[in-house]
């Protein structure tokens, strides 16, 4: 298990999954949670770096912040046709600056379940002393 | 779910009693006791934030295969008017707008798939994109998905996907009036440019399935049902135009709810006024998107008939019924009355017009509309139709409904040894994914006989046919 795997884990939904991203920082807290989204797809090991895709948007509250950005690179990933594995993620005030890589899909990379959309369903972007845990539900 | 929480109104259909000063509408969860108390608790949280949104006409309800959504619970049927500050939830609908059922009955009986089962298996998996990552072979730009959004099936059936007769066994006949691409965002345009056609993942499936049991011999006659015959079932919707018009809306109505005045005990159920600009935006786009996925359907019966022509060529497939199970409606329903022109949210949940009802193809008049239940892939699904007095504006269950998450699925179950153990059964599986298989393990699903029976028993729609799978594409 990577370090970004052990910054991400699942919680239950009878329909649906939870995913979690934690971090020292709000962004390392989102980029674990996109990480953990985009495992749901396909096992980040299977995947390569082919293909970078910028993100930006400004959204001045922080659990909408989180579905924002789970969408936006949800959106990128089937305009692109691809999957991305690794993320970055910049704040300054309201605005957010990232980067997904991945590759597009091909038929070595074993197929998960497709992610439709991030739900305001379980959101929650909560600091503590151990730094910074963001979660919702993903529809599948 | 707690039961001492809830008062029994019948055998099945129950109400949550108001705590004083509670205020908020009626609860009526339609469900016999064993499927309540295995009911998740959340569904109950869910149900009861629905009953305190504005201009609620009736009772806030669920259907017997009712499970934890977002926003409504799967299962969650509500209807409001317009005229008494009515909204339109984004949250009420989902993210796979207009996600359904094309029922094809077929002129086989299960002595001449069986021979081809195998082959018929391996060609579907072929010829129909599934899976996530999938395209389709039709790649479309924005102009042309504004026609799709704007036509629905007749979009496909002008391009050569399908037969005329497709069109009036579709609801609607196959085109929601009230489209307004401009209310879809250039986004969700490009989302859609290779996924017409395509089954999608995770739930959606295409089924060959056998008529194993009739209930009803009249309305099963007018079905075109009798035991032993092969009927195609395609579970799937409006694929990422329909998912991008979930996401843009889910996050604008939650903003704009509290400007327009609306309080939401979660905001999550992100709505807003019918008769406001934002419910009007909302309402064309989802109308769109609804169009969509019956342009879709057309075309993934059109590629199933393809492949059936191929390997059975004297096979004739012909559409049974084509129903939506997230949408909400303008219908016209009778309260206390008085006829009213509401808006019903369904959300995991199937329209079940009654015997003699207006919008019904005169194939259908006298049994009512055809209403089916999909099931997991290794048990089977129901085709039902409506009665009349339905007590939930016309609706009725969808699904099996999941019992158990797909985290725990995972841990329980492996693809490969599911899909083996199925084709023990006789059960053709052909997936893209072995997670997938195991997320959708039968035992990770509510016992579709009980659903089904406790649908009838509540007065939502009667039992006709049972199907069994034989052969099931998954995502």
């Amino acid at each position: 298990m990577n370090k970004m795997q052990e910054q991400f884990a699942y919680f239950e939904h009878v329909s649906d999954i939870g995913v979690i991203g934690r971090g020292q920082k709000l962004t390392d807290a989102f980029v674990a949670a996109a990480a953990a989204m985009f495992a749901i797809m396909a096992a980040p090991e299977s995947l390569n770096e082919t293909l970078a895709v910028e993100i930006r948007f400004t959204e001045s509250d922080k659990e909408l912040a989180l579905v924002t950005w789970l969408n936006r690179l949800l959106a990128e990933a089937r305009v692109h046709g691809a999957v991305f594995r690794r993320f970055e993620l910049e704040q300054e005030g309201d605005s957010y600056v990232g980067k997904a890589y991945g590759c597009t899909w091909n038929d070595s990379i074993p197929r998960g379940t497709e992610v439709k959309g991030a739900t305001l369903t379980a959101l929650s972007v909560k600091q503590d002393e151990t730094g910074w845990e963001a979660r919702c539900v993903v529809d599948v | 779910m707690d039961l001492t929480k809830l008062n029994p109104l019948s055998e099945t259909c129950w109400t949550i009693p108001r705590s004083s000063g509670e205020k908020r509408a009626e609860v009526k969860l339609f469900a016999d006791r064993q499927l309540l108390s295995d009911m998740d608790e959340k569904v109950r949280e869910q149900i009861l934030n629905v009953a305190q949104l504005p201009g609620l006409v009736g009772a806030a309800m669920t259907m017997p295969d009712a499970h934890w959504g977002y926003g409504f619970p799967i299962g969650g049927v509500a209807a409001f008017d317009p005229d008494k500050g009515g909204i339109i939830s984004a949250g009420g609908v989902g993210f796979d707008i207009s996600c359904g059922i094309r029922c094809l009955r077929t002129n086989l009986n299960l002595g001449e798939l069986a021979p081809k089962a195998a082959q018929l298996a391996d060609e579907l998996f072929r010829a129909i994109p599934a899976g996530v990552g999938e395209e389709g072979e039709i790649k479309l730009g924005p102009a042309q998905i504004d026609e799709v959004m704007l036509h629905g099936a007749n979009w496909a059936l002008a391009r050569g996907y399908g037969e005329a007769e497709d069109l009036q066994f579709i609801e609607e006949n196959g085109c929601v009036r009230g489209a307004d691409p401009r209310q879809v965002s250039d986004l969700a345009k490009k989302r859609q440019r290779g996924e017409m056609g395509t089954l999608g993942s995770g739930n959606h499936y295409l089924e060959v399935q056998v008529v194993e049991r009739i209930f009803d011999n009249k309305a099963a006659q007018a079905f075109g049902l009798q035991e032993g015959q092969v009927v195609v079932s395609i579970h799937c919707g409006s694929r990422g135009l329909g998912h991008q018009i979930g996401t843009d809306y889910l996050v604008s109505l939650a903003k704009a709810a509290s400007r327009l005045g609306v309080h939401l005990p979660d905001r999550e159920l992100a709505c807003a006024p019918i008769n406001s600009d934002e419910g009007q935006q909302y309402l064309g786009a989802m109308n769109a998107a609804i169009n969509c996925a019956l342009a879709n359907r057309q075309i993934l019966t059109h590629l199933t008939r393809e492949v059936f022509a191929e390997v059975l060529p004297h096979s004739r497939l012909e559409t049974l019924f084509d129903v939506s199970h997230n949408t909400c409606k303008q219908e016209t329903h009778e309260v206390e009355g008085r006829k009213r022109h509401l808006y019903v949210h369904r959300k995991g949940a199937t329209r079940a017009f009654p015997p003699g009802h207006g919008a019904l193809p005169e194939r259908y008049r006298t049994a009512g509309q055809p209403v089916i239940i999909g099931g997991s892939m290794g048990t089977g699904s129901y085709v039902l139709a409506g009665m009349h007095d339905n007590p939930a504006f016309a609706s009725a269950s969808h699904g099996a409904g999941r019992s158990m998450s797909r985290h725990a699925a995972l841990k329980r179950w492996h693809g490969r040894e599911l899909i083996a153990e199925l084709a023990g059964r006789d059960i053709l599986i052909r997936t893209q994914s072995m997670r997938g298989a195991a997320e959708e393990a039968p035992g990770a699903y509510k016992d579709v006989d009980r659903v089904a029976e406790a649908t009838e028993m509540a007065g939502l729609a009667k039992r006709v046919a049972f199907l069994r799978p034989k052969v099931c594409i998954k995502g």
